[in-house]
């Protein structure tokens, strides 16, 4: 690709040099994070972070095939969130107490 | 000019989401985490989702992308809200600056979390939150 936005230009790496970094703020949420719930948070917030990072590659290397790899990291995300979301709240209703807080 | 347009997009969404990635670094407790992640990551992906709309202009690539934004936003909140009500029943830690504790205070105790359920009626007959 060529142009403002082809593969080495610095727009696509300013970004995507941004999008690291901000994975590895979430990365130390993910293991830093006192409860399950922040955990959950992190990993959802890395990714929506992938699925940035997947449209800024699709980008840079001229591939649109890599949105339908967003779509799918986007639904599989938001159902992992809601699975968690319904076990940790069971657990914490049941008669055994509050297990991950 | 498209280029362009496709470049500010993209940087407008990498500065929202490490502005998402410091807000869970930065802020209190769950609650705030969960808000600045949700609402910012949205606006992030939003606007990559667009900016490659843009960037590639063709029919298909822009319904990817708007598939991809009206997931997004449909489904952010609703993960948003579940994991929020699920680590409030599971007794975080809120911070001691979080004002109107109404869920806490009206339908469960919050010195018992997930000692009563929330469909059942509080102790208190005549209305008034138990202290």
């Amino acid at each position: 690709m060529s142009g403002l936005l082809g593969l080495g230009a610095p727009v696509t790496s300013i970004v995507l040099g941004l999008l690291t970094a901000s994975l590895f703020l979430a990365l130390r949420r993910l293991v830093l994070g006192p409860s399950l719930p922040d955990r959950v948070v992190a990993l959802d917030l890395m990714s929506m972070l992938s699925v940035g990072i997947l449209a800024t590659y699709a980008i840079a290397a001229g591939q649109p095939a890599l949105l339908d790899v967003a779509l799918a990291i986007a639904l599989v995300s938001f159902l992992a969130t809601v699975g968690f979301a319904r076990y940790t709240e069971r657990a914490a209703r049941s008669p055994g107490g509050r297990p991950h807080a | 000019m498209r280029e362009a347009a496709a470049a500010a997009l993209l940087v407008v969404g990498a500065i929202t989401m490490l502005l998402a990635a410091l807000g869970v670094t930065r802020m209190p407790d769950l609650l705030t985490r969960m808000q600045t992640t949700a609402k910012a990551s949205t606006l992030g992906v939003g606007c990559a989702a667009l900016a490659a709309a843009v960037y590639f202009g063709e029919l298909s690539v822009t319904v990817r992308a708007i598939a991809v934004i009206g997931f997004v936003f449909l489904t952010t909140p609703v993960a948003a809200h579940a994991i929020a009500r699920a680590g409030y029943f599971a007794g975080i830690c809120l911070d001691p600056r979080t004002a109107p504790d109404e869920l806490g205070a009206g339908v469960i105790g919050r010195d018992a979390p997930g000692a009563r359920e929330p469909d059942e009626p509080p102790a208190s007959d005549g209305g008034a939150p138990p202290p």
